[in-house]
């Protein structure tokens, strides 16, 4: 009967090899456990403190979603596959070892049948890894990703794994090469590498051995990769799924954490480590450097500074570097921003969120980019571009300069007057927000957005110059005492305000609304995005189309409706309801590429750059065929596209609309 | 080091300025008042001077609405002590009432400098400082964009036109007009400034009756006539750049 | 006690700065009404041979060696003794960097009444003064017996200032010059920018509206095009946007370029009075009430980023043709 047998073929000469076996791996363990406990240690010994144990059933999910099945890295084929070949194998292969295990000291299970599955199951991830691991040495050595960090440190923890299987897989078929049992086909892997064996013609004592030599090696070898791990770049299987299962649940995406205090009410700022929470650190620990966020980003790609992936490593290194000094009692704590991580580097985020869309371990970038960019903004170090528009929008309440009496001087040439939601209740609050309301290239947009509300009979007003900016890009920006005093402004506005829902033209203001203001005192009340709206009217029948557009379009997402907060369908279903024919780019839905304004980057001066990103967006447009329009609905998406369509030369080619313009020109 | 800066604060050019019903007097209904840019400047060359060579940064200013912010924002940005000076000073003053009644808070807190905006937009009898100047019979050099104590004297740097500068020597104490910080207004976050709000106090001090005489009397306000007007070009930017190549053919740069 | 207008002359490094014949027109207007002469007040050392082409009835000279360059406290001490002394109807000064550091110490000082930036007087001998950034004028009766007046270009041509016959000059006492409390050092010269932008005949001003330095490409692309030379206004030049060299404005370059064409300049008074000499001026604003639309040519009421590739392109094809 087919059967394990625990230590098959290892003699007892010089002790039971129980000892061996248990003492190494207790010195392993211990080692590994000791090593980890330093490392871990600084995150919340640095670190503030932060709650990240609630939720424990959505946490546990989380970690057999992404730790486990491993769905983000599968998101791209080739290193999805590769990944799991590993990965997956080894969880495999301790599961086997735990079955052992418990098959040698408790409960015999590994006999007859089972006995054969199992073999057959290891067997077979056996070569799936050796796959794994083929692709993953050609990747390496010969594609060479750009995203990838080619050090030695890598492939030492590849071979260190490689060599592992392989001397398992040896010892395995040395054993078959001897045993030749009738089941040896259940060790398809085994048994071929076997067939060597038994044609070279050696004996039996030869093999028993090679056995024992091997059988050795794989122990030790298996002892210095546990004990290892820590400080390896084999620490991401800990510290991964740790991430995963600490990462941030009860705020969405699109909701930042206020400043932090101290007991006495002191705001806390990202100077050093220490204005940052243990979570931040760990995330620096859990970085595999695979360099998916870097590939997204767009100001990586527009040859800026910044790498999402040199600021996670950058938290690393400064704990592993400055992690001991920040403990003691110095004066002259290290400092994180602007030594270990430059200004420039901060201030080029567009706060866009694709790096944290695409993280295998869910990374939070741009949350601690922001934390960082708040000690900035508290130091006033920022170029005077940012200065500008920052003090505009305290004093005006808009980043144009212009009077806040300007701000509803779009309305002058319409008749009738829209409501004035101070003056009178309405159902919807429209909040129209700066870009539509000042910028003279937008105006036909926002008069657009009046006609068709006006067409479809809404009830709906305007705050007129009651209005301020949202603050949604203010407080990406770092400048969390000016986002406060327009919320205030706005809230105090709204309050003396009778409505049901509010309805915003940009998705900035969108998520901001939605997500972080107070909840008044009557309850949140919805927060609609014009898409949305639109699309519930088209639905309802209380939004008609009397011609179908037939135009080939392209939409672009916008990061604040789209991956921020889940609009995808909305618009879509709006531009098939036009009677527009929607071919998507290749980075579309939540893989949308900013344009490049957001994080209040639309407000800074643009600095050295290689292609502008919205450039790089039209460049994708146009390899579609046939598409002669770029819907978007955002109005700074609008203005950001319109110029580069001009300053890439594709005017004739392709014309830039807002969602709104479709609907209009249906109606 | 003990360094004072003069603040008022001026009509902000970006409203819709109209006369009042007089006819002689700004309309003060849709008037925003804002610091005057040049005493920013100030401000800022006040705490650079602290910064690089210690000493205590007083700003005094007359009580007006609005002051009370522009005062905790500067102590934000460094300055040690904050005094607004009680008067009437609703209906507006000219710079020679205003002038003496900081002179006499002025001369109290015995300044070894006194820095302020070298001009402010709506001056219509000298600018302020240097009619403290004469009150308080110190020097007075305007127009700079450099100050440096050596000592008993400050060296200054006074912009001519044509970009030339003058280096100049000022024994003190002296009253000092500023055109330009050596660096510009630095940005002080609003939580600062808040923040400062509650652990800072104004000082008050009250000035004698008010006496603008030495200043003009206006009889009339007005807008400028808009006769002799530019010849507005209109239509799309297609067609206003077919005009004005026209134009440039005409004055034979093409 | 007289009616005479005494003309303090502005000079720097032996030339006569254009508001001193601006003031000598000005003065020559109101001393006509008052029935009084127009005297310059000229002070230097060996400065007379400036005061060939003065429009002025007499000059009194201040010849001393501590007087050679400007500085307030000497001036202000020769000044102080002269008005004290004369008593004349009114005492112009230029509302510079000169005018300014006399004018309203001297009010102080000797008890008269100042009106600033002054523009011009009205047949009535009325003062028209500009204020907040010259959307606003202010009229009134100049304050007798005497008055200060500190004056700003524009009301005047700088050629009624001027006059083939020198006038008759009379030495002044200059008073003791001891215990000075200020004293000059030296002068810094300007550094020597890529271009001389006073000889430019076309020119492509940029003012706040630019927004940042990226955009100034766009006038630079227009400038290019036209074969002229990018230039701006101080808030751009204080951003550090474009080289000191390039500022036009009261403590810049004073320009006379056959085009001047303005790009988001709203014209306040220290750049308007440094253009105003401009053949054209050509202004692009999106405020229809900003001031260089008063001495602008032609203007335009747009948003610049919206005109000028358009224009630049425009202009290109014209050349090529």
């Amino acid at each position: 009967m087919p059967e394990r047998i625990e230590f098959w073929g290892i003699p007892n000469t010089w002790g039971s090899p129980a000892i061996y076996v248990y003492t190494l791996m207790a010195l392993a363990t211990i080692l590994l456990v000791y090593r980890f406990y330093q490392r871990a240690r600084l995150w919340w010994r640095v670190g503030r403190p932060e709650v990240r144990w609630d939720h424990l059933h959505v946490r546990i999910w989380r970690l057999i979603k992404y730790a486990i099945l491993q769905t983000r890295i599968l998101g791209q084929e080739y290193p999805g596959i590769m990944h799991i070949a590993l990965a997956w194998s080894f969880f495999v292969f301790f599961l086997g070892t735990a079955l052992a295990t418990i098959d040698a000291h408790f409960i015999k299970i590994l006999q007859g049948n089972t006995y054969l599955i199992y073999k057959f199951i290891l067997d077979t991830f056996t070569i799936f890894f050796l796959i794994g691991a083929v692709l993953a040495a050609f990747r390496r050595f010969i594609r060479r990703p750009r995203r990838l960090t080619l050090k030695p440190a890598f492939v030492w923890s590849l071979v260190l794994i490689v060599v592992t299987v392989l001397a398992g897989l040896l010892t395995e078929s040395l054993r078959l090469a001897v045993e030749k049992p009738a089941w040896a086909l259940w060790s398809p892997a085994g048994w071929l590498v076997a067939q060597a064996w038994i044609a070279s013609g050696a004996s039996e004592s030869t093999l028993m051995n090679w056995h024992v030599g091997i059988y050795a090696f794989h122990l030790l070898i298996v002892t210095v990769l546990i004990a290892t791990l820590p400080v390896g770049t084999l620490l991401h299987i800990l510290t991964g799924p740790l991430n995963v299962f600490f990462s941030k649940i009860d705020r969405p995406t699109g909701r930042l954490a206020p400043i932090p205090e101290t007991m006495n009410g002191e705001p806390v700022y990202a100077s050093t480590l220490r204005g940052l929470t243990w979570k931040q650190l760990l995330d620096g620990d859990a970085c595999t450097e695979c360099g998916r966020c870097q590939d997204v980003c767009p100001a990586f790609a527009a040859g800026k500074p910044l790498t999402p992936k040199e600021v996670i490593l950058a938290l690393r290194e400064s704990l592993r570097q400055d992690g001991p000094a920040l403990l003691g009692k110095q004066e002259k704590q290290p400092l994180l921003v602007g030594e270990r991580i430059k200004d420039e580097v901060l201030w080029s985020c567009t706060t866009c969120g694709a790096c944290v869309r695409e993280c295998p371990v869910l990374i939070e970038h741009v949350d601690a980019i922001v934390d960082m960019r708040r000690y900035l903004v508290i130091e006033g170090r920022m170029g005077i571009e940012l200065q500008g528009a920052l003090e505009n929008l305290g004093r005006y309440g808009n980043s144009f300069g212009q009077s806040e009496r300007m701000r509803a001087r779009w309305t002058q040439t319409l008749e009738p007057k829209i409501k004035d939601a101070r003056k009178e209740p309405v159902e919807y609050l429209w909040f129209v927000g700066d870009y539509s309301s000042y910028s003279p290239t937008l105006t036909d947009v926002t008069l657009k957005t009046a006609a068709v509300f006006q067409k479809a009979g809404l009830n709906f007003g305007i705050l007129y110059d009651g209005e301020r900016n949202a603050g949604n890009d203010v407080r990406r920006v770092g400048e969390e005492g000016l986002y406060e005093m327009l919320v205030e402004k706005n809230v105090e506005v709204m309050k003396k305000c009778s409505f049901q829902k509010i309805v915003t033209t940009d998705p900035h203001s969108y998520n901001t609304l939605k997500n972080e203001y107070p909840t008044n005192g009557n309850g949140h009340r919805p927060v609609l995005h014009y898409t949305e709206l639109l699309d519930q009217m088209i639905a309802s029948g209380q939004l008609k189309f009397s011609k179908k557009l037939g135009y080939k379009v392209t939409y672009h997402d916008p990061c604040y409706l789209g991956r921020y907060n889940g609009v995808f369908d909305a618009p879509r279903r709006i531009i098939q309801a036009t009677g527009c024919d929607l071919v998507e780019m290749p980075r579309h839905g939540d893989r949308s590429f900013c344009c490049g304004a957001g994080g209040g980057r639309i407000w800074m001066a643009e600095g050295e750059i290689q292609e502008r990103p919205s450039e790089a967006r039209i460049r994708e447009a146009v390899k579609l065929d046939d598409v002669t329009t770029f819907v978007v609905a955002c109005p700074k998406d609008v203005t950001m596209f319109r110029d580069a369509v001009k300053t890439t030369g594709n005017e004739q080619r392709l014309a830039v609309q807002d969602l709104i313009e479709l609907v209009y020109a249906a109606l | 080091m003990n360094i004072i800066i003069l603040v008022k604060l001026v009509p902000d050019l970006v409203e819709e300025l109209t006369v009042d019903a007089s006819g002689a007097a700004l309309d003060m209904a849709w008037l925003r008042l804002i610091i005057n840019e040049f005493d920013d400047h100030a401000i800022e060359q006040g705490i650079l001077l602290k910064e690089r060579g210690g000493g205590q940064v007083t700003i005094v200013a007359p009580d007006v609405e609005g002051i009370d912010d522009v005062l905790f924002t500067a102590a934000a940005k460094g300055a040690d002590h904050l005094i607004k000076v009680k008067g009437d000073f609703s209906a507006g003053v000219n710079n020679h009432a205003l002038a003496r009644a900081l002179a006499t808070v002025v001369k109290g807190l015995q300044p070894d400098l006194v820095l302020t905006g070298v001009q402010a937009n709506n001056d219509i009898d000298g600018a302020l400082g240097p009619l403290l100047a004469g009150l308080l019979e110190m020097p007075y050099v305007g127009y700079l964009s450099g100050v440096a104590i050596d000592g008993a004297k400050t060296k200054v740097r006074k912009e001519y036109p044509g970009g030339l500068i003058a280096e100049m020597e000022v024994t003190l104490p002296a009253v000092l007009g500023v055109q330009a910080a050596e660096q510009p207004p630095r940005y002080v976050a609003v939580s600062k400034v808040r923040q400062v709000m509650k652990t800072s106090t104004i000082e008050e001090q009250s000035a004698s009756p008010l006496d603008p005489s030495g200043g003009p009397k206006i009889s009339r306000m007005f807008q400028p006539e808009t006769g002799g007007r530019a010849t507005m070009l209109t239509g799309t930017a297609d067609e206003v750049s077919t005009q004005l190549v026209g134009i440039f053919k005409e004055l034979g740069v093409l | 006690m007289t009616q005479d207008i005494y003309v303090v002359i502005e000079h720097l490094r032996g030339q006569v700065a254009e508001i001193s014949y601006v003031m000598l027109a000005a003065a020559q207007e109101l001393a006509k009404g008052q029935n009084g002469k127009v005297v310059a007040v000229l002070l230097g050392k060996n400065a007379q041979g400036l005061a060939g082409n003065l429009a002025a009835d007499r000059l009194i000279s201040f010849d001393h060696p501590g007087l050679a360059d400007f500085t307030s406290d000497a001036y202000q001490k020769v000044l102080a003794g002269l008005i004290q002394k004369d008593q004349p109807r009114a005492v112009f000064f230029g509302s510079t960097s000169i005018g300014t550091d006399l004018a309203s110490v001297l009010s102080i000082r000797l008890g008269l009444p100042l009106v600033s930036s002054c523009r011009l007087f009205t047949p009535e001998g009325k003062y028209v003064s500009q204020i907040c950034g010259g959307k606003i004028m202010a009229e009134g009766e100049l304050p007798g017996p005497t008055s200060l007046v500190t004056m700003v270009p524009g009301g005047y041509k700088p050629e009624q200032g001027q006059s083939n016959q020198s006038p008759a000059v009379t030495q002044g006492e200059v008073p003791s010059l001891d215990s000075l409390r200020v004293s000059l050092k030296g002068y810094i010269e300007p550094a020597a920018g890529d271009v001389d932008i006073a000889k430019e005949p076309i020119l492509i001003s940029v003012g706040r509206g630019i927004q940042n330095k990226d955009n100034i490409s766009l006038a630079e692309d227009l400038a290019s095009a036209l074969g002229g030379v990018v230039t701006g206004s101080r808030p751009v030049i204080d951003q550090g946007w474009l080289a000191s060299s390039r500022l036009v404005g009261k403590s810049g370059k004073q320009v006379k370029p056959k085009i001047y064409f303005t790009l988001g300049i709203s014209g306040a008074p220290e750049h308007a009075e440094a253009i105003m000499g401009s053949n054209a001026i050509i202004a692009v604003n999106t405020d229809p009430a900003a001031p260089i639309f008063n001495i602008a040519k032609y203007g335009v009421e747009m948003d610049l980023f919206d005109l000028v590739e358009v224009l630049t392109e425009k202009v290109k094809a014209a050349k090529a043709s």
